[in-house]
C-alpha cells in the first residue's frame, strides 16, 4: 500500500496539516514549537503515537523530581578528537569539509555548560555506516559519521565534518531527505532532553520531505536550518555554518547563576 | 535564522524536536549502556520489557535512557556513562565502582531491552521511581514515563503523580515483580493498554 504513495499524495498531505496548524492559530490555539507525534504524512508515525493526551506534571510543586536534575558528562566521556570526525580513521574522507558549531541554550538564553552533545550522519554520498541501511551509495572507510562533544563555558560546540548527502528512503515513492545532521543533546535538568536534525540553507528538497515538515510552524522550522557564517569558515579547510540550540522544557526553579 | 537573539529573555524560543530515525544505532548506544549499577553492588535490580507499537508489535529500533536515584534517593553526580578509550577511540566502559545513574539501551530486534540499576530510593513525596526516556524512528518527540517498583503499596498510594491516575492507567507505571529482584515493564506506544507518557511544565 505504501508502495503506491506518490510524492503528490504527501505534497497534499503536508498542505493540508499546514493548513490545519494555520487555523489552528487564527482561532486563538498556542504556536506549536514542536511537531505533533501524529503527523500521518510521516508514515512511521502512525503506530508509534500515543492516543491518550500526556499527563502533565508541574514541576514547580516538587522540586524534588528526578527529572529536574541530569546525568553527568566528562572529559572520561570524550576523547581529544571526538569532535573532528575527519580524523577518525587513517585516512581523508571523501567530501566538503564544513565547520559546525554554535551555543546550546535554555529557553531563557543563558547557555548550558559542560553537556554532552553527539552528532551522527550520512556520509557525502548519503550513506550511513549501518548494518541495516539498504540505500547502495558507497560507503567511505575513511568517515563513520559519529561525533560527541561537550559544550564549553559559554554553551559553545564546535564540529568539523563532511557535507552530507542528501539520501533516499521509503516513507513514498522517490521520497528523499534533505542533506541533514542528527543532534542529540542534554540541558541541566532531564525534561530539557532533546534530540534533532539539523539541515543546510537553501536545500531544494525541503519542501518535499514530511519530517522536516511535521514541524508546521514556519519560523519554527527555520530554526532547524543553519546559517552559513563566513567567519567560521577555515581559511584554505572549511566552509562554517552557525546553528544555536535552545532547550525546551522546564528545568530546575532554584536560584543559579546569571547567564 | 540560527544566531539566536537572546536580548530578550522572555522570547528565546526552542528548537524543534525531530525524530531519531532508524540509523542511530552506531552513534547512540555505548558499552555498558544497560548495565548502570556499579558491578556486585548488593542493591541491583534488573528491569526488562518490550516495547509495542498500536499493532501490537515490539520495535527491533527503540531507544530507551534511564535516569534514576540512587538508593538512599541521591541524584547521582558522576559522569563517565560513556567513558573513552584514548587509545582506541572505542568505548572503555563503567569503571565498575561509581554509579552515574544513567543507562541508554537499544531494543533488540524482538523488541526486548533490559537494565541492570540501583534500586532506586524515594525523593521527597514521591515514591521510588526510574525515569525513561523513549526514542525510535517514527516518534517525532520522544516520550517521557516511568518506571515505579511494587515493593510498597502504601509508598505507592502516596505517590503524587499515581494517585492522579485511574487504576487502569496508574498500573501501566509500575513494573511487574519477577522475584530475585527483577521487574517486567513494557511500553505500550499506542491503543490497549497505553502507557501513561508524562508532560513536565
Ligand atoms: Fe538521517
Amino acid at each position: 500500500m505504501t508502495d503506491a504513495l506518490t510524492q503528490a499524495d504527501i505534497d497534499q498531505e503536508i498542505a493540508a496539516e499546514h493548513a490545519a496548524y494555520e487555523k489552528r492559530v487564527a482561532d486563538g490555539g498556542p504556536v506549536e514549537h514542536h511537531p505533533r507525534r501524529d503527523y500521518a504524512p510521516y508514515r512511521s508515525s502512525l503506530l508509534r503515537h500515543p492516543e491518550q493526551p500526556p499527563v502533565a506534571i508541574d514541576v514547580s510543586r516538587d522540586p524534588e523530581l528526578v527529572e529536574l536534575s541530569s546525568p553527568a558528562f566528562g572529559e572520561r566521556d570524550i576523547t581529544g578528537i571526538d569532535n573532528d570526525l575527519t580524523r577518525q580513521h587513517s585516512g581523508e574522507p571523501v567530501g566538503e569539509r564544513i565547520t559546525v558549531s554554535g551555543r546550546l541554550l535554555d529557553r531563557g538564553g543563558r547557555p548550558v555548560r559542560g553537556q554532552l552533545v553527539e552528532i551522527w550522519q550520512a556520509n557525502s554520498a548519503g550513506r550511513y555506516a549501518h548494518q541495516r541501511e539498504q540505500h547502495d551509495a558507497p560507503l567511505d572507510p575513511n568517515f563513520t559519521g559519529v561525533g560527541r562533544t561537550l559544550t564549553d563555558a559559554d554553551g559553545f560546540y564546535r564540529f568539523t565534518t563532511i557535507q552530507p548527502g542528501p539520501y533516499p528512503w521509503r516513507n513514498h515513492v522517490n521520497a528523499w531527505r534533505p542533506a541533514h545532521i542528527h543532534f542529540s543533546v542534554f540541558g541541566s535538568a532531564f525534561t530539557q532532553r532533546l534530540v534533532t536534525q539539523m539541515y543546510f540553507p537553501n536545500d531544494p528538497l525541503f519542501p518535499y520531505d514530511p519530517i522536516l515538515q511535521s514541524v508546521t510552524d514556519d519560523a519554527a522550522r527555520q530554526r532547524l536550518v543553519a546559517t552559513y557564517d563566513h567567519g567560521l569558515s577555515v581559511p584554505e579547510f572549511s566552509l562554517g555554518y552557525h546553528w544555536d540550540i535552545v532547550l525546551d522544557g522546564p528545568r530546575a526553579t532554584r536560584m543559579e547563576e546569571g547567564r | 535564522m540560527t544566531k539566536i537573539d537572546t536580548t530578550d529573555p522572555d522570547n528565546v524560543p526552542p528548537t524543534p524536536s525531530h525524530t531519531v530515525g532508524p540509523f542511530y544505532g552506531y552513534a547512540l548506544p555505548f558499552r555498558g549502556g544497560e548495565d548502570i549499577a556499579p558491578v556486585g553492588h548488593p542493591d541491583t535490580v534488573t528491569v526488562h520489557g518490550y516495547v509495542y507499537d498500536g499493532a501490537g508489535r515490539p520495535l527491533p529500533d527503540a531507544l530507551l535512557e534511564v535516569w534514576g536515584p540512587d538508593p538512599e534517593g541521591r541524584v547521582p553526580t558522576a559522569d563517565g556513562s560513556m567513558r573513552r578509550d584514548p587509545a582506541s577511540g572505542g568505548f572503555l566502559g563503567r569503571n565498575g565502582v561509581e554509579f552515574t545513574g544513567f543507562g541508554r539501551i537499544q531494543t533488540d530486534a524482538n523488541g526486548h531491552w533490559y537494565a541492570r540499576t540501583l534500586r532506586p530510593g524515594a525523593r521527597g513525596r514521591n515514591a521510588p521511581y526510574l525515569s525513561v526516556c523513549v526514542f525510535a524512528r517514527g516518534l517525532l518527540v520522544h516520550l517521557f514515563t516511568r518506571i515505579y517498583l511494587p515493593d510498597d503499596e502504601t509508598v505507592l498510594a502516596g505517590d503524587p503523580l499515581l494517585s492522579r491516575l485511574d487504576a487502569g492507567r496508574r498500573d501501566t507505571l509500575i513494573a511487574g515483580d519477577e522475584g530475585d529482584g527483577t521487574y517486567r515493564f513494557d511500553i505500550r506506544l499506542q491503543g490497549e493498554g497505553e502507557t501513561v507518557f508524562l508532560e513536565f511544565q
